[in-house]
């Protein structure tokens, strides 16, 4: 049972990581954080069924600083919005060499 | 004569203080006078001069800033220049009256031993201890009678001779600075407080060689005293740590009555020790190889050039020998080349000599020569006849350079008064001054007969025990080298001859013959006023007088000594200072001989040869020089063959520029343009070039594009993943 949970896990976390990787759209890279945030949480929740609660009461703090910064991610995607009328990365080249 | 002058202080100093004379009727007790006062009165003047030469210099620099110059005889002269007049000769008047009385004391007290003064504990660091402290002895009284009696003529004279010029304070503030020096420098009672007054006496040289400043030659002529008498100190202070390890004191008393214990006769050590001592006497006394700077230092004022490098300061090498004697006469090879040096430069010098036309050239040399003859004195162990000539040589060779000074003086209002440029100090101009300056001819006439040794002026005995001293050591028992003495003996002869022929010659071109000043100038030539001809008359009586007051025993019994005149008073003076040395000699060396080598002949047939050589010499070249067609420098040709290399100095400077300036400039550009440029610079702009560099390469990293950076962070998490589980 947990091995299959754990594959689902890794699974998840790498289309996350793939995605943030390749994906240029803000939106998406932000939902790709999403995922690999709640693969995270998917294995936490599988390792509590052998080690106790402590797996669980992790899980509702990764979502609450999730929650926090989704307010705070989107709020500043919004407003590179506004600016650029875009939310393709590529575009967003200020700090560099 | 030197003696009854000092019979009448004596009376002086016994009239100053009961005490005194209570002390002198018991014979034992010697009360030293306010020794405090002699150093700390010049001192003082320094202090009162150089306070009124900061005034003028402020006043002058208002005046320039004003847009104009400060006139000095507007509205009369100001306080600034007529105070040092009183206050600059003043002070030494009464320093010379203290040590006079002083002197007096001591005649009356037969001293054995040295009285040290202490007055306070000026460095103790460890088992290492100096005390402010003036010994009074002999020797140093002597110096301090010439220091202080020759410094005030001088000082006199100078009132005269540096009358309009803007810097007069301050030429009496450096002159008085420069006597309390010298004090110290023969007063002290250690090593340590002599080289204190040999550095500043040092300071003072080059302060008044470039006392005008403005002119690029003087100031350098200053430096370059300065630099050479630098490598003469450096043997000096090497001289002095050998003797701390040694003795674990500097003071003079423990270390001349430990030195037979401490040191093995002709040992390696008192050896080094007395050669360090000897380079820097050799630079101090300006002997080979070290000579260069004192012709250059003619560049002060001529009364500089009479109290510095002719009276006082130059023969503090000798009386560091003669302080010092019971080391040299422990180390018979040092001795041989303190004697060796002597009497090779007193004849380079006097060759050189020959063929200048400078006149302050010619003295300079001179006095580089008879140096020579002061350095072969104590080099052969007769300290008391270097001492002898010292005092002497303070006595005719200032009233010459006074005397030259007075000449030069007279040119300069003559070619002033024309506005002519011509050079008032070449003696190609000159010619016939006897008619418009008589005093002045006499008096350097007899200085020049008592310089060429002609009986019975004072150099014809101190120069003449030197050389037959030369000879007798030579010949002694059992002498360390009994031919070079005979060579240094026969060089010594030479050289007197030579000594004759130049003064001559230099009394003649300026003196003799047909005035070649000019037709307006010679009009504005005259006689020197009284203060500055008052204090040639006074030394042209000791320059003949000077000689009488040590005459040995032999020639006191022919026809040459005077009489009742004359006696060997300095020798037996001095007696308590070299008897120690002398015992060593005798010990080691055996009787001196009675007869010269070679050719035989006791010290009066020498004397007589010598001194009949010396009226031959100057009556032929008082006709040869005389019937010379002289022209004025204007006219004159550059001299060919050898003249040309004695005119040129035999290229010494050139030599010296080569061998030593050059290289040490070339390695100095290495050092600048390969080292500190190339390398050092090279080292702290490459790692300035580095950082610059890697920060370039690395900031390339900073792409801007967010998945590039979270590329790499996925990467660094693998790596470290990766690092931790395997």
């Amino acid at each position: 049972m947990i091995t299959e949970a754990l594959v689902l896990s890794a699974f998840l976390f790498v289309i996350g990581t793939l995605g943030v990787l390749v994906r240029r759209n803000a939106i998406i890279m932000f939902l790709c954080i999403e995922l690999q945030l709640n693969a995270v949480n998917l294995s936490f929740v599988a390792f509590s069924r052998l080690h106790g609660m402590d797996g669980q009461i992790f899980v509702f703090f990764v979502m609450t600083v999730a929650a926090a910064e989704a307010a705070v991610g989107l709020a500043i995607i919004i407003s590179i919005f506004r600016h650029y009328k875009t939310v393709d990365v590529g575009n967003f080249k200020l700090l560099r060499w | 004569m030197y003696a009854s002058l000092a019979a009448v202080l004596f009376q002086v100093g016994e009239a100053a203080s009961a005490g005194g004379q209570e002390a002198a009727e018991s014979g034992a007790h010697f009360e030293p006078f306010l020794p405090g006062l002699i150093v700390l009165l010049p001192l003082l003047g320094f202090v009162l001069n150089g306070v009124l030469a900061l005034r003028h210099a402020t006043r002058s620099a208002e005046a320039v800033r004003a847009g104009g110059e400060l006139d000095l005889d507007e509205g009369g002269r100001p306080l600034t220049h007529t105070l040092p007049s009183l206050i600059g000769p003043g002070v030494l008047l009464l320093a010379f009256v203290i040590t006079s009385v002083n002197f007096a004391r001591m005649l009356g007290a037969h001293l054995e031993e040295p009285v040290v003064v202490t007055y306070w504990t000026w460095m103790a660091t460890g088992t290492f201890s100096v005390d402010a402290a003036l010994q009074l002895d002999q020797l140093s009284m002597v110096m301090m009678m010439i220091v202080t009696g020759v410094g005030f003529l001088i000082h006199v004279f100078s009132v005269g001779y540096m009358k309009d010029d803007p810097g007069y304070p301050r030429y009496f503030a450096y002159l008085n600075l420069f006597i309390f020096f010298m004090l110290v420098l023969v007063m002290g009672a250690s090593y340590p407080l002599m080289f204190v007054g040999w550095e500043g006496v040092g300071l003072c040289s080059y302060l008044l060689i470039g006392f005008w400043f403005s002119d690029r030659e003087k100031s350098d002529a200053g430096k370059k005293a300065f630099i050479v008498n630098r490598i003469g100190d450096l043997g000096f202070l090497v001289a002095m740590f050998y003797l701390f390890t040694t003795f674990g004191t500097l003071d003079f008393v423990p270390i001349f009555a430990g030195a037979e214990e401490a040191f093995a006769y002709g040992g390696a050590l008192v050896t080094t020790i007395t050669l360090f001592f000897f380079l820097g006497a050799a630079g101090k006394s300006a002997q080979m190889p070290l000579y260069v700077w004192l012709p250059d230092a003619m560049a002060g004022p001529t009364p500089v050039s009479a109290l510095i490098h002719a009276a006082t300061m130059v023969t503090a090498g000798v009386y560091l020998v003669a302080r010092s004697s019971v080391l040299f006469a422990l180390a018979p090879v040092a001795s041989a080349t303190v004697a060796g040096v002597g009497v090779l430069t007193a004849l380079f010098a006097a060759t050189i000599a020959l063929k200048q036309n400078d006149i302050k050239k010619v003295l300079a040399y001179s006095t580089v020569s008879q140096l020579g003859y002061m350095f072969v004195g104590v080099g052969v162990g007769a300290y008391s006849a270097g001492i002898f000539h010292l005092m002497t040589h303070a006595f005719f060779k200032a009233l010459l350079f006074l005397g030259a000074g007075a000449v030069i003086h007279s040119m300069h209002v003559a070619y002033h008064s024309t506005h002519s440029h011509e050079d008032g100090q070449d003696m190609r101009n000159m010619g016939g001054l006897r008619k418009h300056m008589p005093i002045t001819c006499a008096t350097m006439w007899i200085a020049t007969l008592a310089i060429a040794g002609i009986w019975p002026f004072a150099g014809f005995f101190s120069k003449d025990e030197i050389i037959w001293q030369t000879a007798a050591f030579g010949g002694a028992a059992n002498a360390p080298y009994p031919a070079l003495y005979t060579v240094f003996w026969l060089i010594a002869l030479a050289a007197a001859m030579l000594t004759a022929f130049y003064m001559t010659r230099m009394m003649v071109m300026t003196f003799h013959g047909e005035n070649r000043t000019g037709d307006q100038e010679e009009k504005a030539l005259h006689e020197a006023p009284a203060v500055m001809w008052a204090p040639l008359a006074v030394l042209a009586v000791l320059a003949v007088v000077g000689g009488w007051v040590n005459v040995s025993e032999h020639l006191r019994d022919s026809i040459l000594g005077l009489g009742p005149l004359t006696s060997g008073w300095l020798h037996e003076w001095l007696h308590p200072i070299t008897e120690q040395a002398q015992l060593i000699q005798d010990l080691n060396l055996g009787v001196l001989a009675e007869s010269a080598p070679i050719v035989g002949g006791g010290e009066v047939v020498w004397a007589v040869l010598s001194g009949a050589a010396a009226i031959a010499v100057v009556l032929v070249s008082f006709r040869y020089v005389g019937g010379q067609k002289i022209v004025p420098a204007a006219e004159d040709v550059e001299p060919i063959g050898f003249a040309k290399v004695l005119y040129n100095k035999w290229y010494v400077d050139e030599l010296y520029d080569r061998i030593i300036v050059q290289p040490i400039l070339a390695l100095s550009r290495f050092c600048w343009n390969v080292i500190d440029v190339g390398i050092i610079d090279g080292i702290v702009n490459g790692v300035g070039f580095a950082a610059r560099g890697v920060g370039f390469v690395v900031s390339m990293f900073q792409t801007g594009t967010l998945n590039t950076y979270a590329f790499i962070l996925t990467v660094g998490v693998l790596i470290i993943l990766g690092v931790s589980i395997f």
